[in-house]
């Protein structure tokens, strides 16, 4: 057999298929660093769709009325099934759903600190709804074209639900600014709290970024931090001022000869104070997640319990 | 938003080591869903459940919420037999272009063929 026929070396076939836009999947070879890469970013991301709940929930018994609740309720019910697929797909490279919530449970893992911030006013579900699914969307649009397979098809169902939740997040930011002074005065107070985490949401600068030229390479990202940031930022501003209401940076400015948005300087002690676990709520997120799981248990040994008693009368009947 | 696990300046991303949790967890099913009359079920995703009711039950929850479906199977994902994806398994179809219809020049006047 001559070099020419020699089959490819794994690394040769795995560069070949990121090098023409095709997808990984779970039962090809890939570099160690990339497995680990897609592990972590996948995982983060489910935990985030789960604890991402928690803000959210907080609201469902004041919702102000019948029909918001019922839309809040399918939105965080949509939440958890985001987590759901999200934990499928990081399965499939050998990790257990198991072992990631034990991993989210210890604080090995992490989830997006965005989820770190309070849920003060029924504005809050507006404003969650408007800019940091909008936030989530810019990014998971653009992450369809990763990669890894079971990553990207998990994006595409994801993105199909998302669009729901940013438009019902507007719809409350539209009847709150079109309603009473104090109505549009709780909008502007809740676009003033989550408009800079919502930015930082998209991570530090392409310059502080530690994953980010790895990542780029094997197409697991397909765009930087800061373009992310910038496409939210040009598609938000403008629904702001729809609104009424006034984004909270007096150094905003839209720059004519390049068509973007720019915005003043970002907090990142805060951001970096948020993600170490400084953040009002780390703790209590965790602390609630590991009840619920707790407290579920004996459901979870009933319906095993009920399986196995199911089985041995199949087998008794066989 | 970026999922990336941010890494302050000056530190190191963390290696998380796995085989730390005790609990074992339901077994997995695969889900394939029928999206409408006259198509066939396709593969959608997979979920985690005790029995085969209660894995019917999941996938709807998960995978049906907005109509996506009128018809759900479930299969135990060990049950699956999967091929070997190396090229030489699909080869064969590479160098026999005879195959297909377009192999064939077929003059414009014989019309549809």
């Amino acid at each position: 057999m001559d070099a020419s026929s020699a089959p490819a070396s794994g690394q040769e076939t795995f560069d070949a298929v990121v090098a023409a836009d095709d997808k990984i999947e779970p039962r090809d070879w890939m570099p160690d660093g990339y497995r680990k890469t897609v592990i972590r970013q996948m995982a983060q991301h489910a935990h985030s769709e789960v604890i991402g709940m928690q803000p959210e929930a907080n609201w469902i018994t004041r919702a102000p009325t019948l029909l918001r609740k019922q839309i809040l309720i399918a939105k965080v019910q949509d939440e958890a099934g985001h987590g759901l697929y999200l934990y499928s797909a990081t399965e499939t490279l050998g990790v257990s759903r198991d072992e990631l919530q034990h991993l989210l449970h210890t604080g090995k893992q992490k989830y997006s600190s965005i989820f770190n911030y309070p849920t003060l006013s029924w504005a809050d579900m507006g404003a969650i709804g408007w800019l940091v699914e909008g936030a989530a969307i810019v990014n998971q649009i653009v992450l369809q074209g990763t990669s890894y397979g079971p990553y990207s098809r998990a994006m595409v169902k994801i993105c199909k639900e998302e669009s729901f939740h940013a438009r019902q997040g507007y719809s409350i930011m539209m009847a709150l600014s079109q309603g009473s002074d104090e109505q549009r005065a709780m909008c502007q107070d809740s676009l003033d709290r989550w408009w800079w985490p919502a930015l930082m949401m998209f991570g530090p600068h392409d310059a502080d970024s530690a994953h980010t030229a790895e990542s780029m390479d094997w197409k697991i990202k397909r765009k930087t931090n800061d373009e992310l940031r910038q496409m939210f930022i040009d598609q938000t501003v403008p629904q702001a001022h729809y609104l009424g209401m006034t984004i909270p940076d007096p150094e905003l400015a839209y720059d004519e000869e390049t068509g973007h948005w720019n915005i003043g300087p970002i907090d990142w002690d805060e951001f970096w104070a948020t993600v170490k676990g400084d953040g009002r709520l780390n703790r209590e997120r965790i602390t609630h997640k590991v009840k619920a799981w707790e407290e579920g248990k004996w459901v979870r040994d009933a319906a095993t319990a009920y399986a196995a008693k199911h089985e041995t009368k199949l087998d008794k009947s066989a | 938003m970026s999922y990336d696990v941010p890494v302050a300046p000056g530190d190191k991303p963390q290696d998380v080591q796995f085989g730390g949790a005790t609990d074992h967890g339901f077994p997995l099913w695969e889900v394939f869903v029928r999206a409408k009359r006259g198509l066939s079920h396709t593969h959608v995703g997979s979920i985690h459940a005790p029995d085969s009711e209660t894995a019917i039950q999941n996938a709807r929850d998960g995978y049906t919420r907005r109509a996506e479906g009128v018809s759900v199977w479930v299969v135990p994902s060990m049950e699956i037999v999967a091929s070997d994806d190396a090229e030489s398994m699909f080869e064969p179809f590479e160098d026999k272009p005879y195959r297909h219809p377009t192999f064939y020049e077929i003059p414009e006047e014989v019309g549809q063929l």
